[in-house]
């Protein structure tokens, strides 16, 4: 094999991440197994039958194959960095195309057909958007707390993003909210991960609990994060817990003040029945929203009197995270889709629904945990093989794994993948290049998010959202975009390795 | 270790793991609740269907039965290579049939799986047996029994009514009460005692196992359910009398029906032309030759035809006229071959005249009941004809007409009287009077009644003054009948007025030839039947011939309603059929004099005058 300018490193066998390798074919492996399973009762053929998936998977895997070896021998390494702008734009274009030339699967519209082969763009999408951010990012003076830097790295990851869900595909979109690890590794202020999260746990309280539960627990964390960050941790202990205690007591105060109207006994003085209409009319809600409006401008004057660009800003927060959680209820049942607010709905327990749409979720927990600890056995599973779990052998793959391998094998898979991004993670460290190291944890960041949402979904810890799981469901689509996101990676690493 | 923001991500992506390692061991190992369920995904439910309830007669003679007959069930997956024509030419079918659904079986086999389907519904014992006995040939094959219907009887398909697989919409009517493959009545006493009859189904558990085949009985069976049998029902029918009544209506088209005037049970109820009790076994198959008949046999005439009554309908009119006090009995009334008003007339067959209330019965007289009806609806006791005519219309509705009666058949109608506010809408408030209405008096015009209400009228008559709801279900073991039908229902005109009627149609029949009664071929010697006559007009082709009866006179045992539809006047059909009915129940013989008639009346074909739409 000759290298660029002749300059010859160490050989093949050395330079490549062997044990990234292994992973990638342990997992490769682990999925055609367990296709074959969760088809085979239906119709009994030959692992390699062309007729059944397990058969298609074999060619889409031999095809993966033959796409690695492009990508390690043929390739340069160099390429990448230069071409990342066309590929990416290339890809906006097909996303777009897709809406209007693609087909309709499942209601939405993500899928090219030619002839027997689909594919989806918004998979190709994934290894371009990575490409071009570590392009971006690399750039020698980018630093990503630069306001213009940061909304350009912004912009490439939410365009494709925005074009997916236009695609009505959620689910893929979900997958781009994972580059926040990378931009974390890169830089970004740990604080912006923190207000996504304290974001969607907002949003579930308020559908959950109430808005009153919602917002006295953004007080309470609110407040314990700018004591923290002031120093003044023990003030907060002395008078933030014991108030935010209080104010958590007012709605039984309230109640128990306000009495119930129809314990009033006919013909009763009337003053005492104004008094009881007067305490039930006012909203605990309220009285929180009144005392934090007067702590609102002493907390900001404050603030800006020390200049403490912190508090400001937490300040800023808690008025958006207020905000949030008036327009919650309107996201929720104006913003979402139908479809989706079931989904979410069942997730957190708000509607019972085992046989609608909890059915999946609820199926494909029995069949989960019907595995016990070391499963039924191979091709001994009975829930995933007669079809009581649907899109058994590509968005519900594990619940095949959990029948038939049990605690055990589910463990041991998840093990596999964390270790597969561990060992992802650790190579991007020792690269030397910031394009190697960047693109590094896009990937390892597809990977995880594709995993935790998916397997989160099986067992209900996540609303169905219908992704694949990474190398282990059925579907080339899938096989090809995560074998070229890997193989990219592992030919960038095994270049740094030739030389280093 | 540092706590660089490299290791911070390898923790969080640690975290992750054993959050979701964390709900794995939980629903895999702590909460069993999964497990279970999963059980109940194993376990397999096949249904027994419970034998239907049997239908007898008031006798305790079986009209409809269970037989066996057999599904032919195929198992796609554990069929090889078989001789299509041989199974074929065994089991009596097109050999392309077979291999028409062999082929839809291979373009399911993802949903069949290794299931069983049914090729072939209900086919007949005689035809499995040979099957059978071939079976080895067949793997795969195999037969599931399955009672069906069997009719020792004919007693008429619209009677009993027809079992046939249920169908969405019946299920959406029935909410939680069946499933797809269940069957249930859907016409007649199948219909109406579906309750009592379909039984309980049963199942058997068994387990599967992951290649989705059968392994063996869950808890050895001691969870199965045993199918509940269908509770009998019997029935006010006389078979033999049903029988009778089916061949006397043989070719015509019309209705018969006898009643117990003591009960109000329905002896007979015949529907011509009905469904053969042959296609009823197996309705499904014949159910296109059955709505192309341009005769409509589905069409139940004895409830659901609206017809004008004709003359039968004076008796009412009489009743009425008698107690509203317009007329005493011994009241007569001129006829000059009709009824002479203005410019117009409502003509009358030649008799003599005047008449006399007995004779105007007997000589069914015309002339008379315009007199009559005149009389109710110019009662100066009423303000304007308005009230006259809406209290005329409650004494004939007091006799059950222009109502469902109530009974316990199904899909009765209710039929149609006239009140004032109908007339003013089609001649606006006082712009009709009496003579406008006038054809109301001999039945005719604007009134519809359905045969049973006929027949209702005539057990009415018979037991002076009042009835009983016609019914068809009686009393036993299993099944109450709702107390309403061992109600007596009185009519709004005085018992002590019955009599004169009663007298009227007694000479009718037996007044012999020549004597002006316009029944006289009903007359059996030591019967004392009581008849009236009716012929009611039809533009479109010959009249109707109507007959009502009842004997004996003074301890009446049944009362019988014909029509017969385009069978002109009411002695030359009806008659003789409704008196050959009765002695028959009577007599359990036809008389010696009477073979010819019966005969006549056997042979009678009357399917050409009747005008159909092709």
């Amino acid at each position: 094999m000759r290298e660029l300018g002749g300059h010859r490193g160490r050989g093949l066998a050395k330079t490549i991440d062997w044990k990234l390798v292994i992973y990638y074919l342990l997992l490769i492996l682990i999925g055609w197994a367990n296709i074959y399973a969760s088809v085979q009762s239906s119709e009994p053929s030959s692992i390699f039958d062309w007729g059944c998936r397990s058969g298609k998977q074999f060619v889409w895997i031999m095809t993966s194959f033959g796409l690695a070896g492009i990508i390690l021998f043929v390739l340069s390494p160099r390429v990448y960095e230069g071409f990342s702008l066309p590929i990416y734009l290339f890809t906006l274009l097909l996303l777009v195309a897709v809406i209007f030339l693609g087909i309709e699967v499942k209601g939405s519209r993500s899928w090219f057909e030619f002839g027997p082969i689909r594919f989806q763009p918004a998979e190709i999408s994934k290894i371009s958007t990575s490409l071009m951010l570590a392009t971006v990012m690399s750039q020698l003076g980018y630093r990503i707390g630069r306001m213009k830097d940061f909304i350009l790295t912004a912009l490439i990851i939410l365009v494709p993003m925005g074009i997916i869900v236009m695609q009505s595909e959620t689910g893929s979109a979900l997958v781009y909210i994972g580059f926040i690890f990378m931009l974390y590794r890169e830089g970004l202020s740990g604080w912006l991960i923190f207000m996504v999260g304290m974001a969607i746990l907002l949003f579930i309280l308020t559908l959950t609990a109430s808005p009153f539960t919602a917002i006295l627990v953004m007080a309470g964390v609110g407040s314990m994060c700018i004591c923290l960050y002031s120093g003044r941790f023990k003030w907060w202990l002395l008078i933030g817990v014991p108030a935010i205690v209080l104010m958590a007591f007012v709605p039984s105060i309230l109640g128990s003040l306000a009495g119930t109207p129809e314990e009033v006994v006919e013909g009763a003085v009337e003053t005492v029945v104004e008094n009881v209409s007067i305490f039930s009319k006012i909203k605990p809600l309220y009285i929180l929203l009144a005392v934090l409006g007067c702590l609102l401008p002493v907390g900001a004057y404050r603030a800006f009197r020390q200049r403490n660009m912190f508090s400001q800003l937490a300040l800023v927060a808690m008025v958006g995270g207020t905000l949030l959680v008036f327009s919650a209820d309107f996201i929720f049942n104006n913003v979402l889709q139908d479809h989706q607010r079931k989904r979410i709905e069942v997730l957190l327990g708000m509607k019972e629904d085992p046989s609608g749409v909890g059915y999946n979720v609820n199926q494909s927990k029995i069949a989960i945990g019907s595995g016990g600890v070391f499963g039924k056995g191979y091709l001994n599973g009975t829930q995933t093989t007669y079809g009581f779990v649907p899109e058994q052998s590509t968005d519900f793959i594990f619940c095949t794994v959990g029948e038939e391998w049990g605690f055990v094998g589910c463990t041991a898979v998840i093990l596999l993948y964390v270790l597969l991004i561990w060992r992802i993670v650790k190579n991007a460290e020792r690269s030397r290049e910031a394009f190697t190291r960047i693109y590094g944890y896009c990937v390892a960041c597809c990977i995880f998010m594709h995993l935790f949402i998916n397997i989160g979904m099986t067992i209900g810890l996540m609303p169905v959202i219908g992704i694949p799981l990474p190398l282990v469901s059925y579907g080339g689509s899938s096989l090809w975009a995560f074998t070229i996101l890997i193989f990219i990676f592992i030919a960038l690493d095994r270049n740094e390795r030739k030389y280093f | 270790m540092k706590l660089n923001r490299e290791n911070k991500l390898l923790i969080g992506l640690c975290t992750a793991a054993a959050i979701l390692i964390v709900k794995l061991f939980n629903i895999q190992i702590v909460e069993d609740k999964y497990k279970l369920s999963a059980e109940n995904n194993t376990m397999v439910y096949s249904t027994i269907y419970p034998t239907r309830g049997i239908i007898l007669d008031r006798n305790g003679d079986i009209i409809v039965g269970n037989k066996v007959a057999y599904d032919l069930m195929v198992t796609p997956k554990e069929v090889t290579a078989f001789d299509t024509l041989a199974l074929a030419s065994v089991l009596d079918v097109d050999p392309d049939v077979i291999r028409e659904k062999m082929k839809e079986y291979y373009n399911n086999r993802r949903r069949i799986g290794y299931q069983s389907v049914v090729m072939f519904k209900k086919i007949p014992q005689h035809t499995y047996m040979k099957f059978a006995e071939v079976a080895y040939k067949f793997p795969g094959f195999r037969g599931q029994p399955r009672s069906i219907r069997e009719y020792p009887f004919n007693a008429g398909g619209n009677l009993l009514g027809y079992v046939s697989e249920v169908n969405a919409k019946y299920m959406e009517q029935h909410p939680g009460e069946y499933k797809a493959g269940d069957y249930a009545g859907m016409t007649g006493i199948e219909a109406a005692r579906e309750k009592e009859l379909r039984g309980e189904k049963g199942y058997n558990i068994w387990l599967r196992n992951s290649k989705n085949r059968i392994e063996s009985r869950y808890n050895n069976g001691e969870d199965d359910k045993e199918a509940v049998p269908g509770d009998d029902i019997m029935t006010t029918i006389d078979a033999e009398l049903q029988h009778y009544g089916q061949m006397l209506m043989n070719n015509k088209v019309g209705s018969l029906i006898a009643i117990e005037p003591s009960t109000g049970e329905i002896l007979t109820m015949v529907s011509s032309p009905g469904i053969d009790v042959d296609m009823l076994a197996d309705f499904g198959q014949h159910y296109n030759e059955i709505l192309s008949n341009p005769y409509k046999p589905m069409f139940n005439r004895t409830v659901q035809a609206p017809y004008p009554p004709g003359s039968v309908f004076k008796l009412v009119n009489g009743l009425i006229g008698l107690q509203e006090g317009v007329f005493t009995p011994g009241t007569t009334y001129p006829c000059s071959m009709g009824y002479h008003f203005g410019k117009s007339k409502l003509g009358c067959h030649a008799h003599k005249s005047p008449v006399n209330f007995e004779e105007s019965i007997m000589m069914s007289c015309n002339a008379y009941y315009c007199y009559v009806l005149r009389g109710i609806l110019e009662n100066p006791k009423y303000a304007c004809i308005d009230d006259a005519m809406d209290t005329w219309r409650e004494y004939v509705m007091s006799f059950g007409f222009g109502q469902k009666l109530g009974s316990d058949f199904p899909s009765e109608l209710g039929g149609f009287i006239p009140d004032s506010k109908y007339y003013n809408r089609y001649y606006r408030k006082g712009g009709w009077k009496a003579t406008t209405v006038i054809s109301l008096s001999i039945g005719q015009g604007e009134i519809g009644c359905t045969p049973l209400h006929l027949a209702n009228l005539c057990a009415t008559i018979a037991n002076r003054g009042h009835y009983y709801i016609p019914h068809i279900i009686k009393d036993s073991e299993n099944v109450e009948i709702d107390p309403k039908y061992k109600e007596k229902h009185y009519t709004m005109v005085d018992t002590t007025h019955f009599p004169k009627v009663v007298g009227g149609m007694y000479r009718a029949v037996n007044s012999g030839f020549g004597s002006g009664g316009t029944a006289s071929i009903a007359a059996v010697e030591g019967l004392d039947i009581c008849g009236k006559t009716g012929t009611a007009q039809n533009p479109h082709g010959h009249d109707h011939s109507v007959f009502i009866c009842f004997a004996p006179k003074d301890d009446p045992k049944i009362a019988v309603a014909a029509y017969v539809e385009n069978g002109g006047f009411g002695n030359s059909y009806a008659a003789p059929i409704a008196s050959l009915l009765t002695e028959m129940y009577l007599n359990g013989e036809i008389g010696e004099d009477r073979k010819g008639l019966e005969k006549r009346m056997l042979d009678a074909n009357l399917m050409d005058r009747v005008k159909v739409k092709k």
